[in-house]
């Protein structure tokens, strides 16, 4: 199965558990955790199922296309349902039997791992899910997002795309993986992976990403101010994408690392409240809607 | 005759670390309840696996015998009036109770006469009872809970089942929601849903769905297959206690392979190999007969033995990305010069208002240059104990170390003796964390002690300056786990400095740090929060109380001479000898009290031999007992005492220290203070508990 065949058997197999299928957001991030269809939309009392692609920049992990595992930009699955239904382990199993992983055949297993994000002031508790030894989905029940309570209870699962194919394809090196038939992902990321790391590691004007820092702080401030929630986390997320270019480029020490975290997770809290408060104002609009699929 | 019970909740996976602790609680709550409820069985015990935990219990009496129940009412005097009638307050008490005023009973207590209302109660029948047993499923302390769906429970993992059977009945209740049932689920991929149709048959009908829930039987099961593998291939497998809990705790059938890896992996040191392996897959490691790690590796499925080949394949080729990146990480950090990895202590922060790992290193060294200069060690000594001080954190930088953190010590030393550094230097730098826990090695060379309490003390020292106080059961920064490694350390080295002048040091180089002391009363902090850990691990010891009080004053003095005291008057502990002696001092200490002031002894002033039979016996006291606790030498200066004790004596039953004459008076008292002054070095006499 290669990739592009992956992901199409996921999206096909969470459509019909009545996620909407949603597509990656268009501003930079670290992880789908932080795509406004799950941070945003996990808060509150509104029923929210969705899944999509999310292709997550982690520019410390940039190595140059060298590295068989670590990638500048990797690709995560992203399925988020709000309230986690109780079978959701057994659909989860289900979703790798789709993609021709017998359990029977294989060791499947759930081992303990709480997640949390600091810049988001979110934590969850859960598993990373282990297929022969290899973690290849981490699965999350939210109990905070941007400092709220999580109520109810959103569940996320994240897989790991080129990790999960890597398996799927028997391949050591992600850059071997065949994205379609006849290519690979070598084909249609390496340059990419070059550049962005040269990028990061020699060229990034820091000087110019911490105005740029500053600045999305404080347009995101001024959206903040006129309750415009979704505009304010385009700018909180460029804030948190700034930083790590900082980070990874070595230009923030290690005091200035925790400030920077706390001024992103001050704006992510208010965003987090505002966003609450505005659907309040809207009624929850989603608790009244029929379920998708529902005639 | 009684029936089989069992109790089972379904989970999904508890995490590896909780699953002993909900098993042992809930197991050990049930056998209270029962007993609380008079209820007689055969044999309790409790099962678990990562889906599932409870109890089964054999032969459950039916019902709970009959039981008298009897309460003390009023006093006769207020229950009846001068004629012999019942009263108002008679009255009401039967009533409260249930019965006829005519039914109490009058009885003599040594209190007095009471009446009393003798109450038979019936026992009811066990199933009716058994539903109270389901909050204690809830009733786990586990350190971390949460939530799920729209469910407003707290727990460990999202509940799914509940299975209670008493012999072929359900007892009716629920626990968050969760109706009980005899529904239960198999292992999740090889087995089925099941009913249970009796509580006797449970163990065993979940065995046919490949689920062994008592977890003994898992790890026997474990240790059986692990111990074929290393017949086969004549290996020698450490199994770790630690791991195979955790491996027992993740699987509901277990089946043990082995895998192997490429041996160019082996050119990574052993522990780098182990600690990769343990900490990231759960794999135990394998060495040959002759004590060589092998380039294979045992992994426990949660399974059966089908396709372990494909499973074999797949944990292959991750511990291989995984030592890849170790290899990596391990060369990437032998290109880095000594220098870098010290300039690079500096940027990394031990806590923000503490400062960088590179002034912590500063105050470490200053910190074992005064020790081992007290202690008058070798310059030899002192040059590496210092050097490694310097050099202690320089792995925390290193990508091995940011990969695996427990390899923190070793990795520096590894790195130092590649750039050059002698084995005092390396070993010190490898050993400084020691012990790390209770029960963990020590230090085995001076220069590894002197870095251990040095690092520990600074932390401990660095931390209360900044308010960081362990508070009750909070420790965030495991100080009280210091404290104690540095009293096992100061013992097992017999470090000859004291208690107050370690302290000092630490106050004085903490006074002079680059963070701001928040603390204006950092030296009476120490000694508060060192006392209390003497006293610990003084009681962890078996030492009694009172010699605890009696030894426990300050000056503490020496750390060893404190315990070695102890262990002195902890061996002689209610008996006579000990006795003897301890009155003789104590005498002593008490009428030395009545002197308010200095004072000095005028030896023209003595009337009588014992009293200057005391004085000589004082004076060669004086000159031994001090030198001998300062050298260490505890039980001979416990012999300096225990000579003294007929001398004081023969001195009490010859003189009258309070004579009317003033001027003798006030010369006896003062020989009474200057010998209680002396005394007191070792104990303080009278706090001991004598037998009587």
């Amino acid at each position: 199965m290669n990739v592009q065949q992956v992901i199409l058997k996921l999206q096909s197999f969470w459509a019909d558990q009545n996620c909407f299928i949603m597509q990656p957001y268009d501003v930079e991030k670290g992880a789908g955790t932080m795509n406004p269809m799950t941070f945003l939309r996990s808060i509150g009392p509104e029923p929210w199922n969705a899944a999509y692609v999310e292709p997550s920049r982690r520019p410390s992990d940039g190595r140059y296309g060298d590295n068989p595992n670590r990638l500048y930009q990797h690709h995560q699955f992203q399925v988020i349902m709000k309230p986690s239904p109780p079978n959701i382990q057994e659909l989860y199993l289900e979703s790798l039997k789709a993609l021709g992983i017998d359990p029977l055949e294989h060791d499947i297993r759930f081992v303990e791992d709480n997640w949390e994000d600091a810049t988001l002031n979110a934590w969850g508790l859960g598993w990373e899910v282990w297929l022969d030894g290899m973690e290849i989905t981490q699965f999350t029940y939210f109990q905070q997002v941007g400092g709220l309570d999580a109520d109810p209870v959103a569940v996320e699962l994240t897989y790991g795309l080129e990790r999960l194919c890597s398996y799927i394809q028997d391949k050591e090196n992600v850059f071997d993986l065949e994205w379609e038939a006849g290519y690979t992902y070598r084909d249609i990321f390496y340059q990419p992976e070059y550049e962005h790391s040269t990028y990061t590691f020699e060229v990034a004007d820091h000087d110019m990403l911490q105005k740029l820092f500053v600045t999305y702080e404080k347009e995101a401030g001024i959206a903040l101010e006129k309750n415009l929630v979704f505009p304010a986390y385009d700018y909180i997320l460029k804030c948190s994408h700034t930083f790590n270019l900082l980070d990874a480029g070595g230009a923030i020490s290690v005091t200035e690392r925790t400030g920077y975290i706390r001024r992103v997770r001050n704006l992510a809290r208010k965003c987090a409240s505002i966003h609450y408060a505005e659907r309040e104002r809207l009624g929850f609009p989603l608790l009244k809607e029929k379920k998708k699929g529902e005639a | 005759m009684g029936k089989a019970l069992v109790l089972e909740l379904g989970v999904e996976e508890i995490p590896a670390q909780f699953v002993d602790l909900a098993r042992n609680t809930f197991e050990a709550n049930v056998r209270t309840w029962l007993k609380d409820n008079r209820l007689d069985y055969d044999q309790l015990q409790g099962f678990s696996t990562p889906r599932r935990f409870g109890v089964t219990v054999d032969n459950l009496s039916e019902e709970q015998p009959d039981a008298v129940e009897k309460s003390r009412g009023p006093a006769v005097s207020i229950a009846k009036d001068e004629n012999g009638e019942w009263t108002k307050a008679a009255i009401g008490f039967a009533k409260g109770k249930g019965l006829d005023v005519e039914d109490l009973t009058v009885e003599e207590t040594e209190q007095g006469t009471y009446v009393y209302a003798v109450k038979k109660v019936s026992g009811v029948k066990t199933i009716d009872l058994l539903k109270e047993t389901f909050p204690l499923f809830l009733n786990i302390p586990f350190p971390k809970s949460m939530r799920w769906g729209s469910n407003k429970t707290r727990y460990v993992r999202p509940i799914h089942w509940l299975v209670a059977l008493y012999g072929d009945a359900v007892v009716d209740g629920s626990v968050a929601g969760i109706k009980a049932g005899r529904t239960t689920e198999g292992h999740r991929f090889l087995g089925e849903t099941i009913e249970v149709e009796r509580a006797d048959e449970f163990e065993e009908k979940l065995l046919s769905e490949y689920v062994i829930v008592n977890p003994m039987k898992r790890q026997d099961a474990i240790r059986h297959q692990i111990g074929l593998l290393e017949e086969e291939h004549n290996w020698n497998v450490d199994v770790e206690e630690g791991l195979l809990q955790e491996v027992t705790n993740l699987v509901e059938y277990p089946t043990a392979l082995f895998g192997s890896f490429s041996e160019e992996f082996l050119q990574l040191p052993d522990e780098v190999l182990i600690t990769s392996m343990r900490e990231h897959q759960r794999y135990f490691a394998i060495h040959s007969q002759a004590g060589e790690l092998l380039p294979y590796f045992i992994t426990v499925r949660n399974g059966d033995h089908r396709h372990l080949e494909n499973i074999r394949r797949g944990n292959e080729k991750v511990l291989r990305a995984r030592l890849s990146d170790g290899v990596f990480f391990y060369k990437e950090d032998q290109k880095q010069s000594l220098e870098t990895l010290v300039s690079r202590m500096d940027v990394i922060v031990e806590h923000e208002k503490i400062g960088t790992i590179k002034e912590k290193s500063v105050r470490t060294k200053q910190l074992v240059d005064k020790l081992s200069t007290e202690l008058g060690e070798q310059d030899n000594v002192v040059s590496n104990a210092t050097r490694a001080a310097e050099l202690l954190k320089i792995d925390l930088s290193t990508n091995m170390v940011d990969e695996f953190p427990e390899l923190q010590g070793l990795m520096g030393s590894d790195y130092a003796n590649r750039l050059g550094e002698n084995e005092s230097v390396t070993t010190a730098i490898r050993e400084h964390y020691l012990p790390r826990f209770v029960g963990d090695d020590l230090p085995t060379v001076v220069e590894s002690a002197l870095v251990s309490v040095a690092d520990k003390l600074d932390t401990i020292t660095s931390s209360f300056a900044i308010g960081l106080k362990p508070t009750g059961s909070q420790d965030p920064y495991g100080l009280r786990r210091q404290a104690a490694a540095i009293v096992n350390v100061a013992r097992h080295f017999k470090l000859s400095f004291t208690y107050e002048s370690l302290r000092d040091y630490a106050v004085g180089i903490s006074d002079a740090a680059a963070y701001s002391s928040e603390s204006e009363t950092l030296k009476d902090d120490l000694d508060e929060f060192f006392k209390l850990r003497f006293k610990a691990a003084l009681e962890e010891r078996g030492i009694s109380y009172d010699i605890i009080e009696a030894i426990l004053v300050s000056p503490f003095g020496r750390i060893d001479v404190l315990f070695d005291k102890a262990d002195v008057l902890q061996e002689l502990h209610g008996t006579k000898r000990l006795k003897d002696i301890t009155e003789a001092l104590s005498r002593v200490n008490n009428i030395a009290k009545k002197q308010e002031g200095p004072a000095n002894v005028d030896v023209a002033l003595f009337e009588k031999d014992e009293e200057r039979e005391l004085y000589d016996a004082y004076v060669s006291l004086k000159d031994a007992l001090g030198a001998k606790l300062e050298s260490g030498q505890v039980s001979s200066s416990f012999e300096e005492l225990e000579k003294l004790a007929p001398v004081i004596h023969r001195y009490f039953e010859g003189i009258m220290v309070m004579s009317d004459d003033n001027q003798l008076k006030q010369n006896r008292l003062a020989q009474m203070q200057g010998l209680s002054l002396e005394i007191s070095r070792f104990a303080q006499f009278q706090a001991l508990v004598l037998p009587s």
